[in-house]
């Protein structure tokens, strides 16, 4: 299949959905307020960024919503990448910290909810503390396969040129792992979005999540997929740019 | 003083319980700055030999020392070639040369001038920037001899270097190296199977038996190459001609062949 090809197929998809959202709209085998059309939608979307609703335009909410996003994935990151490859290098640290890790990540991002509140609030860091716990587990898995299962004869060229802990875990692991890494941060990027979604459906004062609670609290379907669409089209630019992201490492390592 | 002594080295695997011996009572000694081939069938415990020098795995029995010391870790003063080469694929042919100058603390400036040397003493020139993956197995190799010798190391342990390399590559690459043995002599631990490639390069042969490995016997080659003075030969083919050198290489063939067993050709 041809490019060109590939893309009308996509672009048919996404208009047969919009044709069958549309027939059962305006059909009126649906209440309005139940399923408002795909044009109150866009709408509504319209107005919500010029006039204010529960306090922020939508531009406004999804701002605050991608700051909390990029501290909770960027906290992640950060600490679930390093701690990954010390693991797949340490035997000890792998022993204390992988049956506390396994515990815990099965524990929804969405049940720290309570505790995200009690200990943070409701302003950046409750729902941070959300994101975070979605997207750590995937940037640490990935890091620590990655670590674990680098060549052997990489790791032994580095010690035996005299490399220590250091230097086999920031020139050798890390290099070596990095397509694994990419991968996972790919995953935990999704995840945090997902979480973070969630989070402020519950505890937070502004951002796109609020504005949903909001809107149903209003009864205001439309703004509520307004806000979903956003959510979305955020979601998927996150995934493009880090797919890009990942190519292009790929291709510069000659592969 | 880089000796590397073998004394009574025994090496057992263990697998679902039951011991397997890889190596029984190896005794060896490697002088300062004398180049030592090993030769011996597949899985006779070479290559472990020489994985213990390095300090990347440990006798069950007995000691290896270098300088008279037992080996605990690897280091930079036991350089290794590898037959996989094993550069690192994500840093370009300088740096993978400048990775164990780093270990060593050496200065930038020195860094630089060391990578230049060896760059230029294994024809490298314009590659300084290129990665791994863009050079051909022989000239990746050369950056792995030039990452070995760069470190100037007391030791060097080569495990079948050239075992990756087509015949004309191979050729090549062991009169490069016979070059650069004589200019900058070295404790040397050379592990192959091709019986050419060891009497050509070294100034002793070890054949060993196989599984469990000994030592079967051990050939003095570098007496006649002094007295025949092979060194004044430029070209393998040339060395490979010599009558002595011919009679060294059917005594060793017929050595390790002696050990096969019947059913195999």
């Amino acid at each position: 299949m041809t490019r060109a090809e590939s893309w009308t197929l996509s672009a048919a998809g996404f208009l047969s959905l919009f044709f069958v959202w549309s027939v059962i709209a305006v059909s009126g085998l649906v209440p309005a307020p139940f399923l408002p059309s795909p044009w109150q939608v866009a709408e509504r979307f319209v107005e919500l960024t010029q006039a204010p609703f529960v306090g922020f335009t939508i531009q406004q909410h999804l701002w605050s919503s991608v700051l909390r996003y990029l501290m909770g994935f960027g906290l992640a990151a950060a600490i679930g990448v390093p701690l990954g490859l010390a693991m797949g290098w340490f035997r000890w640290l792998d022993d204390v910290v992988s049956p506390l890790f396994e515990a815990i990540r099965f524990v929804a991002p969405i049940a720290w909810v309570p505790f995200a509140a009690l200990w943070f609030g409701t302003g950046i860091g409750g729902p941070t503390l959300i994101i975070f716990m979605g997207a750590f587990p995937p940037a640490l898995i990935n890091a620590y396969r990655g670590a674990r299962f680098v060549e052997t004869r990489y790791v032994e060229a580095a010690q035996t040129l005299g490399a220590g802990n250091w230097r086999v875990i920031v020139e050798v692991l890390l290099p070596a792992s990095v397509p694994s890494i990419v991968a996972g941060l790919r995953i935990s990027a999704g995840l945090g979005w997902q979480s973070l979604v969630g989070a402020e459906l519950i505890v937070a004062s502004s951002g796109i999540g609020y504005l949903m609670v909001k809107g149903q609290s209003n009864i205001s379907t439309s703004t509520v997929m307004a806000g979903m669409i956003a959510i979305g089209a955020v979601g998927f630019l996150i995934d493009v740019l880090l797919r890009r992201v990942e190519t292009s490492i790929n291709r510069r390592r000659g592969r | 003083m880089s000796e590397i002594v073998f004394s009574g080295v025994k090496r057992v695997f263990k697998r679902d319980g039951r011991d397997f011996p890889t190596l029984d009572g190896i005794d060896l000694t490697v002088a300062e700055r004398e180049f030592v081939a090993i030769v011996g069938p597949s899985g006779c415990g070479k290559t472990t030999c020489l994985r213990m020098v390095a300090g990347l795995e440990f006798p069950s029995e007995g000691r290896v020392t270098v300088a008279g010391n037992a080996i605990i870790a690897p280091g930079p003063e036991r350089a290794v070639v590898f037959q996989q080469f094993a550069l690192f694929p994500w840093k370009t042919v300088a740096e993978n040369i400048e990775f164990g100058l780093k270990s060593k603390g050496m200065a930038a400036e020195e860094r630089r001038a060391t990578i230049a040397h060896y760059i230029e003493l294994m024809g490298l020139q314009g590659y300084e920037s290129a990665f791994p993956h863009q050079l051909s197995g022989g000239m990746q190799q050369r950056v792995a001899i030039a990452r070995a010798y760069a470190l100037d190391p007391a030791v060097l342990l080569m495990d079948e270097p050239f075992g990756a390399l087509d015949a004309q590559t191979r050729t090549v690459m062991q009169e490069e190296l016979v070059r650069l043995a004589r200019r900058i002599p070295r404790t040397v631990l050379f592990i192959t199977h091709a019986v050419d490639e060891a009497v050509y390069l070294a100034d002793r042969v070890v054949v060993m038996t196989r599984r469990p490995g000994r030592i079967r016997e051990i050939i003095d080659v570098g007496t006649i190459r002094r007295a025949e003075n092979w060194d004044r030969l430029e070209r393998i083919e040339e060395v490979m001609d010599q009558p002595s050198f011919v009679h060294l290489r059917t005594h060793i063939w017929k050595s390790l062949r002696e050990q096969q067993q019947p059913n195999e050709h």
